[in-house]
This record gives structure tokens, sequence and C-alpha cells, in this order.
């Protein structure tokens, strides 16, 4: 298994009650915006990342999201590609380039050619949709989307391994001269990994691809649900899916004490953490989300990210009139719900023992080949930071790493996706539910 | 109430659905963006004297979407083909909001194709002043609350919206929304073109606009009457984003005259 380590690299400067008043983190007026904090915080997370690098953490992911204090990361090549020169050993995982939302896949061929090359052949490159207030940020047609991803996918695919030039002609892209001379260091190409949430669209899709699917913090009873799903797809493909398929990244947080770590952990909810990604209006654009992913989410009663959960769907159709809010009530609540959320294992925080123990339950569980340590949002200080990553890296991933090996979680370095081929034509279980009924999540 | 139907009509090598009803001289009607909202009162008063076409747009749900529809001049051009397929030409029209850019996309490319044109706060051309309301930036309810200035004296808004949305109306909302975002995202429902190719257009035309729309600016008129000198403009007190049902009798009287004319 591969253990990798994830920030949304959080403007730390804004304060909170802007966010709330906006009832989001997109659409907060950039005034708020201070570039000499920005560029220190730009620094601060590629050292941070380093530092990752530095404690034998296997990878480190960066995302990408525009118009959004909730992430720095807008044009996460810039950031990869430094990486790319600064670390020598971690795998740099992109989770992922929104390919609808930048519309020019064939400059994309070249921007990540060129990072594969520069850090040698380093390079995860993962597909994303990018989220709904991506669409209005980048003016992307949102009912066109997953055409665009599709289209811009094999695309690059072809641009990367077909050798140029040649002309191409497709429905939403359209190229005279393919012949990008900067290609991968690795061949045919960088392994591919995408993320999700909910879409079982793009698990399909997935498993129809052999691509590892990466759960983006999602609840541990839908998630084996729609990794049951990818299983059956494979299955439907003629191989056995197994950890080298699936990944999975959680908001973690680990302190010397389980007071601190409450503490720190509270950061998740700052401003309203996730669910105040976007706005329900820009969450869900029109034609951006297929029918089966309405109905699923109308089914999922709690749990999101990026804002995309049933509640909001709700409030996409009943949201009225804005109303008079205090504030400081909305922090408490805010608080206490986060109670729940940790104990849906949805946010870890603890001690080194106490984190290590929920993780391995969480391995056993979903039995990823990958497992992503997503760093504490809001204004959490550089130290604090540090601290946690040190104690998880000092005092949880070798646990993790032993009982990865004891319940034989291979990666996808380790052992090629969609590799194994299905025995007597039906398909081995990829997950294990039994834990889920004795911690009360189903 | 006048006696209407649905049916299905094949069209363009489409299977188009049609609301059709009255009887009389045949009058075509291009629902707004979203979506036929039912048989309303002024329905009714118009059919009493004139056969009402509806076709209801490809991929708002009842009729399955088309492919190589992927502007709105795309689907003017699939409506002209139908129209010439029904041999209709020339027929009188009303278009609503979207469904006015519709129609006027249709007029640019064939000016004889309408004997009157009825353009209801229509969209199509970028106003000289304002802006059309980005109602995708906006929930359903939001852009739904937005169409009428005033919800509680408006008792037919409660047939499109009456607070409450069951899932299969949410989806066709969705439906409508999508599509119309399909081909209306960028230019944002207006074609940069269309202006120049309705120069010196002689179809006799109506621009019928409330003058509490938060839809579409009184910006998109005026442009409208530029481009088309011999437009009238009726222009209704008070009234918002539907003129038909805010202010029913005006409307009806205002759309009899003109097409009496």
């Amino acid at each position: 298994m591969k253990i990798g380590y994830f920030t949304e690299r959080p403007y730390r400067w804004l304060p909170e009650e802007e966010v709330l008043k906006n009832h989001s983190f997109f659409a907060v007026s950039n005034r708020f915006f201070d570039a000499e904090k920005a560029a220190d915080d730009y620094n601060y997370y590629i050292d941070e990342n380093c530092y990752a690098e530095e404690l034998g953490f296997d990878l480190v992911a960066l995302n990408e999201h525009h118009g959004n204090p909730f992430c720095m990361g807008s044009v996460m090549n810039v950031e990869a590609a430094v990486l790319a020169s600064r670390t020598k050993r971690v795998k740099i995982v992109l989770i992922g380039n929104p390919l609808p939302v930048i519309k020019h896949p064939l400059r994309m061929t070249e921007e990540l050619a060129e990072i594969d090359l520069i850090s040698r052949g380093r390079l995860v490159t993962g597909w994303v949709r990018g989220a709904g207030s991506e669409q209005f940020f980048n003016n992307a047609n949102p009912a066109y989307n997953r055409e665009m991803f599709n289209e811009a996918h094999d695309f690059i695919v072809q641009a990367w391994t077909r050798p140029g030039p040649w002309r191409y002609e497709g429905k939403h892209f359209h190229y005279r001269h393919v012949n990008p001379w900067a290609l991968p260091y690795q061949k045919p190409h960088p392994p591919m990994w995408i993320p999700g949430v909910i879409s079982p669209e793009t698990v399909k899709w997935c498993a129809e691809h052999r691509y590892p699917y990466i759960g983006l913090g999602t609840l541990l009873g839908p998630t084996c649900d729609l990794w049951d799903f990818y299983a059956d797809e494979a299955a439907r493909h003629g191989y056995q899916a197994g950890p080298e398929n699936f990944g999975y990244l959680i908001p973690t947080v680990v302190a010397q004490t389980q007071e601190k770590a409450d503490d720190i952990a509270n950061n998740f909810v700052f401003g309203g953490g996730q669910n105040a990604f976007s706005r329900p209006e820009f969450t869900m654009p029109p034609g951006y989300n297929s029918k089966s992913a309405i109905r699923m989410l109308a089914k999922q009663p709690t749990g999101s990210w990026l804002g995309v959960s049933g509640e909001k769907l709700a409030q996409h159709l009943e949201s009225g009139e804005p109303e008079q809010v205090d504030y400081d009530d909305v922090r408490r609540k805010l608080i206490a719900g986060l109670e729940k959320v940790k104990r849906n294992y949805q946010v870890i925080a603890g001690t080194p023992e106490s984190v290590l123990a929920k993780v391995k339950t969480i391995l056993r569980i979903l039995r990823p080949g990958v497992f992503i340590m997503f760093s504490v949002q809001g204004p959490v200080s550089n130290e604090e930071r540090r601290e946690s990553m040190r104690l998880f890296a000092e005092g949880v991933m070798p646990g993790l790493r032993q009982y990865a090996r004891e319940i034989d979680l291979a990666d996808a370095f380790e052992r090629t996706p969609g590799s194994v081929d299905l025995r007597n034509d039906t398909r081995e279980r990829v997950v294990d539910r039994s834990p889920l009924q004795e911690l009360g999540l189903r | 109430m006048t006696n209407w139907s649905e049916e299905t009509i094949k069209v363009a090598e489409t299977e188009l659905a049609l609301i059709k009803g009255g009887a009389g001289k045949p009058l075509l009607i291009f629902h707004d963006e979203l979506g036929y909202p039912g048989w309303m009162a002024w329905n009714g008063a118009l059919a009493e004297t004139r056969t009402l076409l509806i076709p209801l747009q490809p991929g708002f749900g009842k009729t399955t979407r088309v492919e190589w529809i992927r502007t709105y001049r795309d689907l003017a051009g699939f409506y002209s083909q139908m129209v010439r397929e029904m041999r209709l030409e020339p027929i009188d029209v009303i278009g609503f909001s979207a469904g006015g850019f519709i129609a006027a996309e249709m007029a640019a490319a064939d000016p004889k194709i309408f004997s009157h044109m009825v353009l209801v706060a229509p969209m199509g051309i970028k106003p000289n002043e304002g802006e059309i309301l980005d109602f995708f930036a906006l929930t359903i309810r939001h852009h739904l609350r937005a169409t009428v200035a005033e919800p509680d004296k408006t008792p037919e808004f409660d047939q499109i919206y009456g607070g409450e949305m069951t899932p299969a109306q949410f989806e066709a909302f969705e439906d409508a929304r999508a599509e119309t975002a399909r081909i209306g995202w960028e230019p944002f429902m207006h074609n940069p073109s269309l202006p120049y190719l309705l120069r010196g257009l002689t179809t006799p035309t109506l621009l019928i606009w409330g003058t509490r729309d938060s839809v579409v600016p009184r910006g998109c008129i005026d442009e409208y009457r530029r481009v088309i000198p011999g437009a009238q403009v009726v222009e209704l007190a008070g009234v918002g984003h539907r003129p038909e049902i805010e202010d029913a009798l005006s409307f009806e009287r205002a759309v009899e005259k003109f097409l009496m004319a």
C-alpha cells in the first residue's frame, strides 16, 4: 500500500465571518486577498510537500480549484512542476486536472509531459470534471461537461501514444497539428488515477479503463457500494478488481493528545468546511449532474464533498430568502456537527494510537491500495500542521504499512490495475462490510 | 375551456411532442427556457379563434434531445424544417423569452416564414443596456420566482410553481435547464450576429414587455426595435417576465389586435 499526503492549500487569512455571510467559500470577494500572505502560503505549501517526502510519505497529491480560498491550487500544474524539481522520490499525484474546465487538452499533454520529464517519471496524472462552481468560473458549459471530459481524455491518450503530426477534428476540440514534442518520460504515459465523490458514471468509466478510483472522503457505507459497483463493472470487463484499483483520502489530524487533535480538527469546519465549498446554485449547474447522480444524492442523507450532498440537493429545491444569522450560533452548530462526522469516520482526529486504530478499521473495510492523509483546513499554524504530519509519519504510518502487508493491500505500482483475471467467472469481494455494523454505520 | 390535446408528430426526422388546441387559422407558439407551463387562460382565449400549435422543445423531456442542435440558430433551423414540412408558412408566431429568440432566428434566416411575429420579453440580442438575468446561476426556485413581479397576485403562477416541487417536476425543470445551457450557455442567451441578420425585416412585429421584468431588460426590446424599425412595442405596467399570466387581459387584447391588423 502507498501512503500519501494531501492538502487543499487553504488561504488561511480570510475572516471566517465573510465565508459564513456568503454561505460559501466560492464567490467571497477577492478584495480579501493579500498578496504578501498568499506568497508566504504558496511557498510554505511547497515546503510542506517536500517535508512530506522527508517524513517518508510515498506520494504527495495536488488538486485544483478556481476562484476559491478553500484551495489555492488554481493552476496545480505549476505547483507540480515546482515539486517535480524540488523533490527526488515521492510520486506527484494530480487529483486531478479538470479537463472540461481547462478546455485545452493538447496544451495539457505538453504541461504534464514536462512535469513527468522534470520528475523523471514520478507523475501520476488524474482527471476530474471540475466542481460545479468551476463551470461558472471558467464559463465551461456544464451540459457538455461529461462529453468534454471523455473527449479530452481520449485525445490526450492518443496524443501521447500516436506519433504525429496528425489532424484532429472532434466534437468539442479541433487541432490542425497534433505533434507535441515533449512526450511523457513514462511509457506509454503516466498512470492515471481518478478521484471521485458519488458519480456512478465516473466509477463505471474508471472500471472500463482499469483506472484506480480514489474515494474523496465519502461515507464508508456508500463507498463500499461504489466499490462493489466498480468491481461488478470490472467483472463485466473480465477482470477482478482489488486494492490496486482503489484509493481513499480522508481528513486526518494527529496530535499529542486527543483534546489537542480535536481542537485542531475543528478547523475542518472553518467557514462551514467542505459543505460550504460553494452555494447550491453554483454546486449544481444545469446539465452538470446526470439524473442517476441526482437520484443517488437524494438517497445519501449525510456526508458531502465540496458541497455535493443530499442536503445541498434539498437546498437547491427549497432555498428561500436569506435569513438573519447568528454567526456564533452557526459556528457552535458546525463544531457540534463535526462530532457526528467524526463518529462516521469522515474526519479522523486523535493521538497516533487512536488514529492508527481508526485508519486500520478503514483499511479493513475498504481495502484500498492507497491511503491519503488530508491535512487540516482553516487557519492552523505551520507548526501544528507539521506536527500532525510528523506524528502521522512516526506513529501511524509504520503500523499502517505492517497492517497493509498482513491483509495484502497491493497498490497500483505493485500490481497493475486490471491485471488480475476473474476466477471461475465470479468476482471476489473487494470490501469487508462487517465492521460497519459494529461501528453503527450501516 | 377550449379542448387541447398532446400529440406526437414526425418532423425533421424527429418525434416531436406538440400541444394542439382551438380552432381556426394556425398560430405557432414557442414556449420559454423553462418549458411549456401548461394550458393557461390566455391559451384558451386565443384558441377561440385560432388553432394553437405549441411544439415541446427537443431535450425538454417530452421530446427527446436532438444531438445536432447545439445553438439556438440550429434549433431555429429545426423548427423551420417543421414549418416547411407541415406546409404552414407563412404563419403567425408568438415566442416567449428564449422562444422569442427562436422566432427571431427563424425570421432572420427566412423573412417570409412568419406573417406576424409576437416576441414576448425576447432574448436573443445582447441588450444595449442592462443584462439578461444569469438564471443558470440561480436555484430553480429563485429562477421561477424571478419570472413574475408579484407571485401572490398571479394565481396562474401556482400552476407553474406552487412552492412545492415533486421529484418529477424537478427533473422536468432540470431537463429544461440542461438543454437551455447546452444551446444558450455561451454567448449567454443571445447571438451576436442576430441583430445584423434581422436588419430591414418587414414582417409585422410586436414586442411585449413588462415594466418589472427582472429577467430580460428593456435594453433587449430597444435593440429589437432598432433593427426592426417597424416593430410595435406594448409595455405592460407593473408586470414581470410573464405578461401572459400576470396581466392576461392586456396581453390577449394586444396580441389579438395585432394579429387581426
